[in-house]
Formats: C-alpha cells, structure tokens, sequence
C-alpha cells in the first residue's frame, strides 16, 4: 500500500484507535485488580444523557461543550452510585446498575423528544464511533507529516485523544508507587499514609476522563473492551505489575491495529465490498487475544495468585 | 388522555403492548430477584450484550433460507443461543481463571457486543431492505408489535415465571447461603446455571419491548426496589414482581399517552420513581425512617445529658439540650429546673448508680451488657433486682430532690 493512500486514510484512525486503546488500559488494569472493571462500562452508558444535554444546551455538536456535558454525566454517575450504595446499603453492584440504565433511558428519552436526528447525534453514533471516518483528507503522501499546513487539517480527535493519552501516562507514572501499593493491599497502602479513598477517586476520574475523551473518537464498545480486556489477558501472563501493564499495552495496540486492518480489508479478502465496523472488530479482535491467553497463558489460573508473586 | 391510556381504552395496539409491557415487568421484577439476593445484578449486563451477534446471525440464516429475516421466533431463537454461549463463557472465566467475576462479566459484555456490531455493519451491506427492525433490539420498539409477538412475550413470561414457581426454594438458598445449600447436597453450579438461563429467557423475551440495555434495568431496579420494603425473601420476590408489572404497566400506558415517548425508556424511569420512593420512604430501610431513628436517639440523648447535668447542679450550656428539655417541660426558660424535671432528673442519677453497680456485679453480666446510656433500668431488671441495689446504694439520700 502506497503512502498517497494509507497516510490520508488510514494513518490518522489507526493512531487514534491505538491511542484510545492505551489510554483506557493503562488505568483498565487497576480497576481490573481493584474489582471495578464494570466502571467503564457504566460511564460509557452515563455519558449518553450527558451528550445529549449539553446539545440541547448549546445547540451545537461542538465538542468541547459535548466532552464536558460526558464527564459532567460521568461525574453525576458516580456520585449517585456512592449516594445510592451508601443511603440504602445496596452492593455496589446493584447500585451501579440502577444508576447507569436509568441515566441511559434518561439519554434515548431525551434524544427521542428533542428529535436529534436531524443533526448527526444518534444512538448508533454513540455506540461505534466513527473511527473510519476520522481521516485526514490534507495529506497526500508520508511527506506531510513534515508539512504544516496539511498537519493542520489533522482531525482534531487525534491531538486530543493524544493528550489525553499523555495525562493518563502521567497520572500511573506520578502515582504508581500509592496505586501499587493501594491496590495490592489497601490496610498497609492506609498505614504508611496513602489517602486512599482520594487515590481511589482520582482513579476513577483520569479512568473517566480516558472513557470520555476515547468515547468522542471511537464510540464506547471500545472504551468498555479496552479497559477489560487487554489488561484481564496481561494478567493471564505475569504476576508481576509492571509486566502486567507492559502486555496490556501490547495486546492494546495489537488489538487496535488487527481489528483496523481487519475491519477495513478484511472483507475485502473474503470477497466483499464494504468494510465493517472497526470498532466492533478491535473489541472482538480484544476478546480473541483474551481466550487466548485464558486457555495458555502461564498464570491464567487462580492457584498462581497464592504460590508465587 | 392517560387515563384512557391506563384503562386501556387506546386501542388494540396500544392494549397488546400495555398488556405485554406488564407481563414482562413482572416476570423480569421476579427473576432478577434472585440475581439480586446472589449479589450478581451486573451478570444480566453481559447476558443482554451477548445475545447481539445472534440476533444478527440468525437474521443473516433467515435471509439466507429465503425470508425477510423478521421472524421474531427466529431472532429470539438466536439471540437465546448467543446468550447462553456468552453465559457459559463468563462462568468459564470466573470458575477456571483468576479473573474476578465483574472482569469476566465486562469481557464477554464488550466483545459479544462488538462482534455483534460487526455483524450489524455486515448486514447494513448486504442489501438487504427491512432490517431497521433490527436495530429495535438495540434500544427497543414496540411501536408495531404484533399479535403474534405479544403472543411470544406473553407465553415465554408466563413459563419463565412457571419455572421460577418450581424452583424458587432451591434458588433461595443458593442464593442466601450457597455454602449451606452445597453442604445440603444441592446441586450449587447447576442452580445458579438454572437462574442464569431465566434471566436469559427473560432478557430474550424482553429485547422487543424494551431494548437490550434498558431490559438491565428491568431485572435490576425492581429487586432492588423491593428489598427496602421487607426482609423475607420470598415476600422481596413478590414486591419485585409487583414493582416490575406495575413499571411495565404504568410506562406503556404514559408512553402511549403521548408521541415522542419511547415504552422502554419510560418504564425504565417509572421503575426507577419507585426504586426513590421506596429509597426515601420505606420504612426500616429507607432514608426518612433512618433519619427520624437518629434524630429521636439524638433527643434522647441529649435529654438524658441534660438531666444528669440538672442533677448533678451543672449548668446546661449546649442550645439542643436546652431546647429539647424545655420543650419537654423539664426546665424553664431561664434553665432552672421545673418540679418534674427535677424528680426526673433525680431518678436519672440514681439510675446511673444502679446501672454502675449492676455492671460491676459479675451475676449480672449479661444484663451490663445492655448499658448503652439511655436504657431505661426498669426494662432490664425486675423490681426486686431494682429493690436489692438499693438497699445496697442505701437509698436516694445525697441526691437533691
């Protein structure tokens, strides 16, 4: 595939697909270890009735307003659940199931009665993403990389989820030491000082923060996937954290780029026409990587947890 | 126009999925009870998701057998397979690797859903017309529900609530104490395989009105809902049942009422009025029965400090306490002492002397174990226990009044 083609149309998605992948595994992993892997999936949920408010409020589909209204949404979630966990005594699990629907039905309730769909914002948006669609149509060849002008017409989803990338490596970077020792064994993390609860939160936040900013690129099945999936698989693999992140990020930006590549010429090898959605394919591309790692990884079993590491 | 809507008097159609909407309410509210009470709401999350990929896939099989690929068995049929497939999956990952249960739940979530994508975008090109109800099952419609789909939604809820009836005790026990019921010889993995597979049924029956996020809802927030309102599980059961057909009833009816207003979304925020009703409301459990508790202690409290104070000839500084006796006749306004106040106020140190010896008095061990500060003496000990301390105190005799 020559430059002229793959530069314009395929560069730009790949990176943001790789991008979002990491950037929701790296925090993916401790929420995997804390037991808080669903949290992805209730953001990505919440962040529909947040979307949808901040168009109704503006009347634009700018992003800025919409990101904010998403982590407005995921922040409101999240308070609720702890309200509701706490003032009934519900598990959490529950709690953040009542939560999460019913934001959800509040968001199709919403889209259906303000009739969006003159607009492009619709549920089906929401849930794919429009990675194949986020190409940089000012690039003729690999030598634009180098021209300003061309870099200037760069889908502005690439600087954003770049930099959201660089926030969340900064956050594991600056605090791995608290997260490591929180995560492992919160009593001891509590006695040496760590304020675990705050370490806690702003996990969830830089974990919603990656989800939101993800979400706007490349829909929220891969949010979801990403933050389970490729860390659940590197966990299969070592007993080690920073091993453990290591795979994570392989099998994220290996899931992004298979799936990419598949969902684009995948059917084109099958005899088909029309490519199929790729942010379906880097989720499932996640899963085939995961099954293989729980049937042949060397610390897939429950036993490895007590005898070494 | 609601009230038409309540009474069922909007017609046939309107009837058929007001009728179908109340059948799924109550069967969704009564298994996701036991899902609750085992402490895994979030598995029908992963149960919905994955029946996606076979609700396309047996779309795809029933264009290629030469339908229009709508027929509802059909995709119920398929999304039924997949299901059970992601739901085996799950149970693989919690039971064979060291993967927590909510991991492998969002695992088999994320990628049967997007595989199901996948498979969406596939049938979006292969020129195929009609499939738009297909993508009904994403958010659910209900807008043409048939004859004959109410039809499948009626019998499939009312076996699922017959298969629950049978083995409601089985599950019951797993579900409290599944340690107990292996000691018991019951078959545990079996059971809970049994509670999963009518979820799924429920979830496969629901797709059509409700959607396959939103029936998450159905199963989740009515169990929860009625928990606040009883402790005996099988009466949560019931309640759960009521809450769910009562939501289903109630939100297709609204949802009739008016254009613009989608059956799934509305009984998803009906069930969820009730779920806040009964968190503020219930009593026992809910907030404002939790509150009035801790306000009363609170009094109690404080009028029990302030006597004790009185008695001992203290000045009573703290506003509450002032506020609380004088409201309770104990004191005046300038925070002297009344009549009765000072009568009580002497019985309230006297009883702190009993209180002391009997906590002392290693015989009445598990009487000291009830002092707390504000039991009344009279409640734990019998009038001559009460009689034998005094006559050690020696009577009321340096105490005023």
């Amino acid at each position: 595939m020559s430059g002229e083609e793959f530069v314009p149309l395929s560069l730009t998605p790949l990176l943001i697909g790789t991008f979002a992948a990491i950037a929701c595994a790296l925090p993916g992993n401790f929420l995997v270890l804390r037991k808080q892997a669903l949290i992805g999936d209730a953001i990505s949920h919440v962040v529909l009735p947040g979307i949808v408010v901040a168009f109704l409020i503006t009347g634009t589909i700018s992003t800025w307003p919409m990101m904010l209204g998403a982590a407005g949404a995921a922040v409101v979630a999240v308070v609720l659940i702890e309200a509701i966990r706490r003032l009934g005594q519900i598990e959490p699990g529950a709690a953040m199931g009542v939560v999460f629907t019913t934001m959800f039905a509040v968001g199709v309730l919403l889209l259906e009665q303000t009739d969006t769909s003159t607009v492009h914002l619709d549920v089906e948006h929401a849930l794919y993403g429009n990675l194949e669609s986020l190409i940089w149509l000012d690039a003729t060849g690999w030598s634009s990389l180098l021209d300003t002008e061309a870099l200037s017409g760069l889908p502005p989803e690439l600087p954003r989820i770049a930099l959201t990338l660089v926030g969340v490596s900064l956050f594991t970077w600056l605090f791995w030491r608290p997260l490591k020792i929180s995560t492992f064994d919160e009593g001891f993390a509590r006695t040496v000082g760590i304020r675990t609860g705050v370490l806690g939160m702003a996990l969830v936040i830089t974990a919603a923060i990656a989800a939101v900013a993800a979400f706007d690129a490349v829909g929220s099945i891969i949010v979801i996937a990403m933050f389970i999936c490729p860390p659940a698989a590197a966990r299969m693999l070592t007993n080690r954290l920073e091993a453990q992140i290591a795979w994570s990020v392989v099998f994220a930006i290996a899931s992004a780029v298979s799936g990419y590549v598949l969902a684009g010429y995948g059917p084109l090898w099958l005899g088909g026409a029309d490519a199929v959605s790729a942010a379906g394919m880097i989720a499932t591309m996640s899963g085939l990587i995961l099954a293989a790692a729980a049937m042949f990884g060397p610390c897939r079993a429950r036993i490895g947890v007590r005898t070494s590491g | 126009m609601l009230w038409d809507a309540l009474t069922l008097q909007l017609g046939y159609n309107a009837t058929l999925v007001a009728i179908g909407a109340t059948l799924l309410g109550v069967s969704a509210g009564v298994t996701g009870t036991f899902l609750f009470l085992r402490k895994r709401a979030l598995v029908s999350d992963a149960i919905s998701h994955a029946t996606l990929p076979g609700v396309c896939l047996a779309f795809m099989v029933l264009v290629a057998l030469g339908g229009d690929g709508r027929n509802l068995l059909g995709l119920l049929a398929g999304s039924a397979i997949s299901a059970w497939i992601g739901l085996l999956c799950m149970n693989w990952l919690t039971r064979h690797t060291r993967l927590a249960e909510d991991a492998a739940i969002g695992a088999v979530l994320s990628v049967f859903f997007g595989f199901g994508i996948v498979l969406l975008t596939v049938i979006q090109t292969m020129g195929v017309g009609r499939q738009a109800g297909l993508e009904g099952f994403l958010l659910g419609s209900t807008a043409g529900m048939l004859w004959a789909d109410a039809m499948i939604i009626a019998v499939g809820g009312a076996a699922t609530l017959l298969l629950v009836m049978i083995i409601r005790r089985p599950m019951i026990l797993v579900a409290f104490d599944p340690e107990y019921a292996a000691a018991r010889g019951l078959p545990v993995h079996r059971i809970d395989l049994a509670m999963m597979g009518l979820v799924m049924a429920v979830t496969v029956v629901g797709l059509k009105i409700v959607g396959l996020i939103l029936i998450v809802a159905l199963l989740i927030i009515p169990a929860v809902t009625a928990r606040f309102w009883s402790e005996r599980s099988d009466h949560v059961v019931l309640l759960a049942g009521l809450a769910g057909g009562l939501a289903g009833y109630i939100g297709a009816a609204i949802s009739a009422s008016a254009p613009n207003l989608p059956t799934g979304p509305i009984i998803v925020l009906v069930s969820f009025a009730f779920f806040v009703v009964s968190l503020f409301l219930a009593p026992i459990r809910g907030v404002l029965a939790a509150v009035l508790r801790h306000l009363r202690f609170q009094r109690r409290v404080h009028i029990r400090q302030g006597l004790l104070a009185l008695a001992q000839g203290q000045k009573i500084y703290e506003p509450l306490t002032l506020r609380l006796l004088r409201r309770a006749g104990l004191v005046r306004a300038d925070g002297v002492a009344t009549d009765i106040g000072k009568a009580r106020a002497a019985k309230a140190l006297r009883d702190e002397k009993r209180w002391e010896i009997v906590r002392a008095d290693q015989a009445h061990e598990a009487t000291a174990a009830l002092y707390d500060g504000l039991r009344d003496i009279e409640t734990v000990l019998t009038r001559d226990q009460i009689a034998e301390i005094d006559r050690r105190i020696g009577g009321p005799m340096g105490v005023p009044g």
